[in-house]
């Protein structure tokens, strides 16, 4: 067991691992992607990797065939009448009109199919429902349009956004064609341990969204101001993608998924990762120029803040608010601060103090004030965010 | 008030007297904004109905122009979101329900041996509140922030806190658009229970009068839910109060409980009508009385009372409990029971009939496969486990355009080419509408099945944008797509070229074989009918599935 051994090895263990991982993805990626994008062109559900998705799989599969076997035999009977009793061919017609035993038996009959289809779907519900004895728990919440995973007996959190190069594609064919994964990468993934039964718990912060992984068999809504709750044990290492699937607003397209199950011995490490860097993030304390802010704040701007308030600033009459020439942006700095930090509530303007670093909340404020039009000339420190938070 | 009394009397026997002389309608544009006549508001509703299907079909050419390739093309993804909302809005409450209401005017008095309808002047009424609720719908896209952009199921909060400010003229067109389709189903109603011929039991009346009869009682349970679920997001939005909202007290999820009360049995408002029509014209073309017509009427009724104890089938995600679920579940496949009955009933019906498959029947029989394929794909959704990879996936576009397109659509493209003659006296080009018809069914095929296999390969609905894997077969669904908005150009010039230049009909019976009584009524149907009502002996002679005993 890696996680036995300590801290003086770990460090070398992981850089190993991470280079063996890159150089095998890259590889794999080589090698692999006309394949890979072949296999996932597909016709239907995958089997996927959890014992769920497997039992949804054979009950799809199920319904399906009775499904074809019905059409077969209605279609058939319909078909054939077409064909041979066509008044054209000279067909009389008969006269019949009413039979009791025959309206009994095709209404009975069905009835039977359906208790028989009922009895496995009854069982795999059951069983998808039942949440309890998890290994671990992972909070998600669903924001305008980002994913938000807390790992809550570990005390790790981050958000998942859409990868800028995604982001860049959606006008440029080329930029798209070079991208297998467009609209379906992400810049955190969700990193999961296999064999071990999570539970996710699912909310949201503004209008309700629903996260849904096929492989995984997990699809559920997230609430504002409730918690629901699904579960899976993944049975092997990959990466698993998928899409908000309840209509959220405006980028409601724009907020993939990426799973990427790990050994249980990678995840542990990389767990631990994540916990320096957050340590590390919050520690950061040093003084910026103005050029590193603003350079450091368009980055941040086009990434959290441009799907709403445009790329160039000027929002979306009616829906969205201007950054250029608004009151707030050309206004009192403490106003700004204060918005950015904790949001505007009942409406898009989330609180970003949640989700972005000192330096980006200092960078992205100060490229809104100087930039997009506006020229306040004022600057924010990381310092002052620390302190106004 | 004695004398007033009188004048009122006087205005009433002046008026009857008035009727007696029937003379024709009022010449121009006054017509039809005054008239009380089942005919002419019939016309009316139809005209405006599909006036707003090719306003909603000019939406869904833009969606599926934007989704022919990954990328966005054209507008904003608020402005797709705005025409994914629009296009289902205007479809159902400006096109589907109309469509019906106008073949209802038309049709129910003649297949009843009425008059008119029994509310003549609020039958005026619920037809021109209509144009002005589309009017105000459509205004919205023209607003600052745009018009509403939460899909037609309008889910709270998006739809309330985090809506434009055009939401509220939304609510508003919704609360009109209820109050029409409220006075219209009170007016079936009181029609099929006034005026029927006084020789016509209930278990006489065409099919066609049977479902609608059971619509309207969905319409008029529905309807007011769905102006209580509006009403309490003006609430919300206006007004301080937190029904929808958790932060005071409230619970998005109330919202959709409430929505899907209404509906649910919504889709069946859309569907039982169309089974009314198909009961009609397959006995037409098969020369045959229709089988098991009195299992045809119970199944509609208990399509009806199930569809109001399975709307929580749409919200199986939605955080329901397990019992809840199940409940919902194994009620919602019972309903395929009474729905399986009727496909059969109408198989059965063209068993050994003497087929002849003129346009009516064309688009008759395709509704019937089309639909079935529809159907099997609701099992496969109402199965709660199943529905956990399908729900809010391409699956179910393509399920409910199966059952609202080739179903519901299909079955009012069916009516008009079955009673048009009927309605204006000439024939149309049946050339042209075979044509038109094997070129609608081909397109609109490639258009929605591939939607399937979308869903399956993991594409979300109400996306403007896709990963490069749902390329192919985006771009197959858009051609269909494209092809089938196409042949509503046809189908235009078929159906002006019928009422302008058609080949007059001299037979009453327009189809020979056809039973009913609007084939009674000399063609075109004049402007009143059935000052006298039918004898018994016409009513039986003229039902379509009861024959009198030793008759073969």
């Amino acid at each position: 067991m890696l996680d036995k051994r300590f801290s003086t090895h770990l460090s070398f263990i992981s850089h190993l691992k991470r280079n063996l991982s890159l150089t095998k993805t890259i590889l794999l990626s080589l090698i692999l992607t006309p394949q890979l994008a072949q296999a996932e062109y597909g016709l239907n559900l995958p089997e996927g990797v959890t014992s769920i998705s497997r039992d949804i799989y054979s009950l799809h599969m199920l319904i399906f065939w009775v499904c074809v076997g019905i059409a077969i035999l209605v279609f058939g009977v319909m078909i054939w009448s077409m064909i041979f009793h066509r008044k054209s061919r000279g067909a009389v017609a008969s006269n019949f009109h009413e039979s009791t035993a025959v309206e009994l038996v095709w209404t009975l009959v069905p009835l039977a199919v359906l208790i028989a289809i009922a009895f496995p779907a009854t069982k795999v519900l059951i069983d998808l429902e039942n949440t309890e004895k998890a290994d671990m728990t992972v909070k998600i919440t669903g924001y305008q349009w980002k994913w938000q995973y807390e790992y809550l007996d570990e005390g790790v959190s981050f958000f998942s956004n859409l990868d800028k190069a995604s982001r860049d594609a959606t006008r440029n064919v080329t930029e798209r064609e070079k991208h297998p994964n467009y609209l379906l990468d992400v810049d955190n993934r969700l990193v999961l341990p296999t064999g071990k039964r999570i539970r996710f718990l699912m909310t949201s912060n503004d209008v309700i969204h629903s996260w849904w992984v096929r492989e995984l068999g997990v699809k559920q809504d997230a609430n504002p101001g409730f918690i629901n709750d699904s579960w899976a044990k993944i049975d092997k290492v990959g990466v698993y993608r998928g899409q908000c699937t309840e209509l959220c607003g405006k980028d409601h397209g724009f907020m993939p998924i990426v799973v990427e199950a790990k050994s249980e011995a990678d995840y542990k490490i990389w767990i631990v990762e994540q916990k320096a860097a957050q340590k590390a993030a919050a520690a950061g304390d040093k003084e910026w120029s103005k050029d590193e802010l603003m350079a450091q704040g368009q980055k941040v701007y086009s990434g959290s803040c441009a799907s709403c308030h445009g790329v160039t600033g000027q929002g979306i009459p009616g829906v969205f608010p201007a950054i250029t020439n608004s009151p707030i942006a050309s206004g009192d700095i403490k106003t700004h601060i204060n918005i950015v930090l904790h949001g505007k509530a009942g409406s898009a303007m989330q609180a970003f103090g949640k989700q972005l670093s000192d330096s980006d909340l200092a960078a992205v404020i100060t490229y809104e004030r100087n930039a997009l039009g506006n020229s306040a000339g004022d600057i924010v420190q990381p310092s002052t965010i620390k302190s106004a938070r | 008030m004695s004398t007033t009394t009188t004048e009122i009397q006087d205005g009433i026997d002046k008026h009857a007297t008035h009727d007696d002389h029937h003379h024709g309608p009022e010449k121009g544009l006054m017509r039809w904004v005054k008239t009380t006549n089942h005919k002419d508001i019939g016309t009316l509703y139809i005209w405006f109905a599909f006036t707003m299907l090719l306003i909603g079909g000019a939406m869904a050419m833009y969606i599926r122009a934007e989704l022919f390739q990954p990328g966005m093309q054209f507008f904003d993804p608020q402005f797709f979101n705005q025409m994914t909302t629009l296009h289902g809005l205007i479809m159902v409450f400006g096109a589907i329900m109309p469509a019906f209401v106008g073949l209802a005017n038309w049709q129910i008095p003649l297949m009843i041996g009425a008059k008119d309808m029994a509310l003549p002047r609020m039958n005026n009424w619920s037809f021109w509140i209509l144009p002005f609720a589309g009017a105000m719908l459509l205004s919205t896209l023209f607003m600052e922030g745009g018009g509403p952009a939460f899909g037609w199921t309008f889910y709270a909060p998006l739809s309330t806190t985090f809506a434009p400010d055009s939401t509220d003229f939304f609510i508003f067109a919704i609360h009109m658009l209820g109050f029409s389709s409220i006075m219209g189903a009170i007016n079936v109603i009181a029609t099929i229970m006034n005026m029927r011929a006084p020789d016509m039991k209930l278990m006489d009346m065409p099919l066609f009068v049977w479902t609608w009869f059971i619509t309207a009682f969905l319409l008029i349970a529905a309807m007011p839910v769905l102006a209580g679920a509006v009403t309490m997001m003006l609430t919300d939005r206006n007004f301080g109060t937190s029904f929808f909202d958790a932060a005071g007290g409230g619970d998005p999820v109330m919202f959709q409980h409430i929505f899907w009360f209404f509906g649910h049995p919504e889709v069946y408002i859309m569907i039982l009508p169309a089974f009314g029509i198909v009961s009609q014209i397959i006995p037409t073309f098969a020369r045959k009385p229709l089988f098991g017509y009195s299992s045809m009427v119970y199944a509609t009724a208990s399509i009806a009372l199930l569809s109001f104890v399975v709307w929580g089938h749409h919200m199986f995600l939605a955080g329901m409990p397990i019992g809840g679920q199940l409940y919902f579940m194994y009620a919602t496949i019972l309903i395929s029971v009474p729905t399986g009955v009727k496909v059969f009933n109408w198989i059965t019906t063209m068993w050994r009939g003497s087929l002849s498959f003129e346009t009516p029947m064309l688009w008759a029989v395709a509704f019937v496969i089309l639909f079935t394929i529809g159907g099997f794909s609701g099992l496969m959704l109402g199965i709660a486990p199943a529905d956990i990879q399908y729900q809010d996936t391409y699956f179910v576009v393509a399920h409910f355009h199966y059952v609202l397109v080739t179903g519901a659509l299909f079955s009012i493209i069916a009516a008009v080419f079955y009673w048009l003659p009927k309605w204006c006296g000439n024939m149309y080009n049946e050339k042209l509408a075979k044509i038109h018809f094997w070129w609608a069914i081909i397109s609109v095929n490639i258009l929605f099945f591939p939607q399937h296999f979308l869903g399956l390969a993991g594409m979300p609905r109400r996306i403007p944008d896709y990963s490069l894997q749902f390329a192919d077969f985006n771009m197959i669904s858009s051609i269909g797509g494209f092809a089938f908005g196409a042949s509503f150009i046809l189908l235009t010039y078929i159906i002006v070229d019928c009422i302008r230049n058609g080949k007059p009909v001299k037979e009453a019976r327009v189809w020979e074989s056809a039973k009913g009584l609007e084939w009674t009524v000399a063609t075109p149907a004049p402007y009143h009918t059935f000052d006298t009502p039918p004898s018994k002996k016409q009513i039986l002679a003229e039902s379509s599935h009861i024959h009198l005993e030793g008759e073969h």
